[in-house]
């Protein structure tokens, strides 16, 4: 890498600013360079590797160890049967749910760090299998909102005339309607199950996107090298593709860091509402819906599953922020 | 017009942008033609319509502009045509490539354009040799392998260092006169039979200038390709130059071989264009700038559009719409012309008239001069 910087510097023509640099200002292994010395970046990003490693143990033990038989053998070995006696351990296995009615609604002690819920569930473990949800719905959601909202954005951006108008005006009727509404009237349609919340709350999230790289495409199908790219022979569909789309996602990037959070926050309050995943499944709104009942006499049933999503959010809040510095040049936070 | 070895052929090409302060007749009629191998110049000021007249070329003007009439050829291939259909309305004409063989057959492959700004013609977020390698892809259906090596081969010939390391670099790991190299190997990757040159060294400093047209001479021995060359730099012109079109204000008003044009200029324009630049074959206490600017093109002058600023402007010019003919001796090489000097409308026996270059405006400046006075 060194080498080559400081031949260019002998070989080149004119010496630029950016020859004689030492490290690159573009590209990703700079972004990631620029996040690791921002530290709340840094804070949001071990939060959510702190999750996301959760979350993947949790899918191993739930959906590739039921092919071996031993579903839910972490949770088991681990937290519902901690005194380790083969006699409960039948009793406690789902379809009850990692139910231990032996010590229903207690507050932490050291078999239950965090708890028990009204039927004896410890709390600590549905928040581990709830982790696998909230992850996944926040994460899919706001892929499909994503993917969707930025094939339409560049579309209507790179195109414009009617195209523009046409796609834009559609975006902007699903911006106009309540939110709540539609995901709630979209899941009575095709099923109470957290697929559709996650393809409901996706859609929702179209809008975002569109506006956002539209704006950024009116700006990028201005430039020389995507006139250079035409004048070549590239089609329309592979100039948007290859030139217009990654050149203007950087923001899309880091609104899509946020709205992870925010999808997240939102599924859950999906799920309080009883529209998101279903009992028994484990998952963070659900046991709040499920906590409000016990709010005076046993707290820790809504303390823990909140301040999950509190962590959750303000870790995908905290990266979108630092991502945001990074990728802006004109930001030199050193 | 056309020979037999004739690559190019522009007719009367007129391109307009319809704006809501009125119709911007940006290219207003040019006519010029490119040989095979040939390196044809298109020179004017800053607004004199020579972009514009190039992206009409490749079908390229994007709205408000649109091509509104004349007729292109590009190796027996209609490129632009149109015909008045039954209302007596331009229409393009069936013989018009399409929009997707203008696209597959024509640009890149046949035509390729190197831009003005090195900087800005490269997509920042690849890899150059990835640019390179995508482009013939595109326009010579190799697969991956042979596109790199040919990519690798393309860079080596431009003339950059360690092509297959360099390969992999992003455009912003290169200079300017490199990205210019770059480009011009992306453009010959394809071997063209015509690259639209517009303004490529314009923004490179002279002694990158200099290594570049000789790196285009180079080439275009090598490959035998022709160039259309946009600049407003005379130097360049000398320099690279087979024939020259100088236009002003969408119009081509003086076209012949680069020596006639220096040596044997018919053209007051031309003429005033060449006063302005210092020349090595010529001392001069002080260089004369061309008075005034270039009017608006969407209400152009009556007339020839050059008499509000020309040393010569008589009477006639206002009123008599110049020809474009050739006013070369028997036996000599076309020297085209677009002035009424050298036709026969009484440009004699007219008066001379009063322009900003004649000094008549000039009592705003300097006090001391007398309206009507000429200095000259």
């Amino acid at each position: 890498m060194s080498t080559t910087i400081e031949e260019d510097a002998q070989e080149s023509d004119v010496e630029d600013a950016t020859a004689g640099e030492p490290e690159a200002r573009v590209g990703l292994r700079y972004t990631l360079s620029q996040l690791k010395r921002d530290p709340t970046a840094k804070v949001g990003g071990y939060i959510i590797a702190f999750f996301a490693v959760i979350a993947t143990v949790a899918f191993i033990d739930t959906n590739v160890l039921a092919w071996v038989g031993h579903k839910y053998w972490f949770a088991e070995t681990f937290w519902v049967n901690p005194v380790r006696d083969p006699a409960t351990t039948q009793i406690l296995r789902p379809p009850l749910s990692l139910t231990n009615d032996l010590h229903p609604g207690a507050p932490g002690d050291w078999n239950h760090v965090l708890g028990t819920d009204h039927r004896g569930r410890d709390i600590l473990v549905r928040l581990f299998y709830g982790t696998r949800i909230a992850m996944m719905v926040g994460i899919v959601a706001t892929g499909i909102g994503t993917v969707m909202g930025v094939v339409v954005g560049a579309v209507a951006g790179y195109y414009g005339g009617w195209v523009d108008d046409a796609l834009m005006r559609a975006v902007e009727v699903l911006y106009a309607i309540p939110f709540l509404v539609l995901v709630i009237a979209f899941m009575v349609a095709f099923g109470r199950n957290l697929l559709f919340a996650m393809i409901g709350v996706g859609i929702r999230t179209i809008p975002v996107f569109a506006r956002l790289i539209r704006s950024e495409v009116l700006s990028v199908r201005e430039e020389d090298y995507v006139e250079a790219a035409r004048a070549s022979g590239v089609t329309n569909r592979k100039l948007i593709q290859r030139h217009v789309i990654p050149n203007s996602f950087a923001p899309v990037l880091v609104q899509a860091t946020l709205q992870i959070g925010i999808n997240i926050l939102v599924i859950a309050g999906l799920s309080f509402l009883g529209f998101g995943a279903q009992p028994p499944t484990a998952s963070w709104g659900q046991m709040l819906s499920v906590s409000r009942g016990y709010m005076l006499p046993a707290p820790w049933f809504s303390v823990w599953p909140g301040l999950a999503i509190l962590l959750a959010v303000i870790g995908f809040n905290l990266l979108g922020d630092g991502l945001r510095d990074a990728l802006d040049p004109r930001i030199q936070n050193r | 017009m056309s020979d037999a070895n004739t690559l190019l052929d522009v007719e009367n090409l007129r391109t307009q942008f319809f704006t809501e302060e009125g119709t911007v007749r940006a290219v207003d009629g040019i006519s010029f033609d490119v040989n095979e191998g040939e390196i044809v110049g298109l020179v004017g000021e800053s607004g004199a319509g020579k972009s514009v007249a190039t992206s009409s070329l490749m079908r390229l003007v994007e709205d408000p502009g649109e091509v509104v009439g004349g007729t292109v050829t590009f190796k027996g291939e209609t490129l632009i045509d149109f015909e008045e259909n039954t209302k007596g309305e331009l229409r393009p004409s069936e013989a018009m490539l399409s929009n997707a063989e203008m696209r597959e057959n024509v640009r890149g492959n046949e035509i390729a354009i190197i831009f003005q700004d090195p900087m800005e013609a490269l997509n920042p977020v690849f890899k150059v040799g990835s640019q390179i390698r995508e482009f013939i892809e595109i326009n010579r259906g190799f697969d991956e392998g042979e596109a790199k090596a040919l990519a690798v081969d393309m860079l080596r010939e431009v003339g950059i260092p360690e092509p297959e390391e360099r390969y992999h670099s992003y455009p912003h790991q290169f200079s300017g006169g490199m990205r210019q190299r770059v480009l011009i190997a992306m453009a010959l990757a394809c071997e063209p039979s015509l690259i639209i040159a517009d303004e490529p060294t314009t923004a490179l400093d002279v002694t990158v200038e200099a290594q570049i047209l000789e790196l285009v001479d180079d080439l275009r021995e090598k490959y035998d390709t022709a160039f259309v060359w946009v600049t407003h730099d005379m130097a360049v012109i000398a320099e690279i130059c087979d024939r020259v079109n100088v236009m002003y204000l969408g119009e081509v008003i003086e076209e012949a071989a680069v020596d006639d044009l220096f040596h044997d200029t018919k053209h007051p324009y031309t003429d005033a264009l060449l006063d302005s630049i210092p020349r090595p074959d010529q001392t001069t206490a002080e260089l004369n700038p061309i008075v005034g600017v270039m009017p608006e093109a969407i209400n152009p002058p009556p007339g020839c559009r050059f008499h509000t600023r020309c040393p010569d402007a008589r009477e006639v010019c206002k009123r008599a719409e110049p020809a474009y003919q050739d006013v070369s001796e028997p036996g000599e090489r076309p020297h085209h012309v677009h002035c009424v000097k050298y036709e026969d409308v009484g440009y004699e026996y007219s008066d001379p008239l009063d322009t900003e270059a004649t000094g008549a405006f000039a009592g705003d400046l300097m006090e001391t001069e007398t309206e009507g006075e000429a200095d000259d």
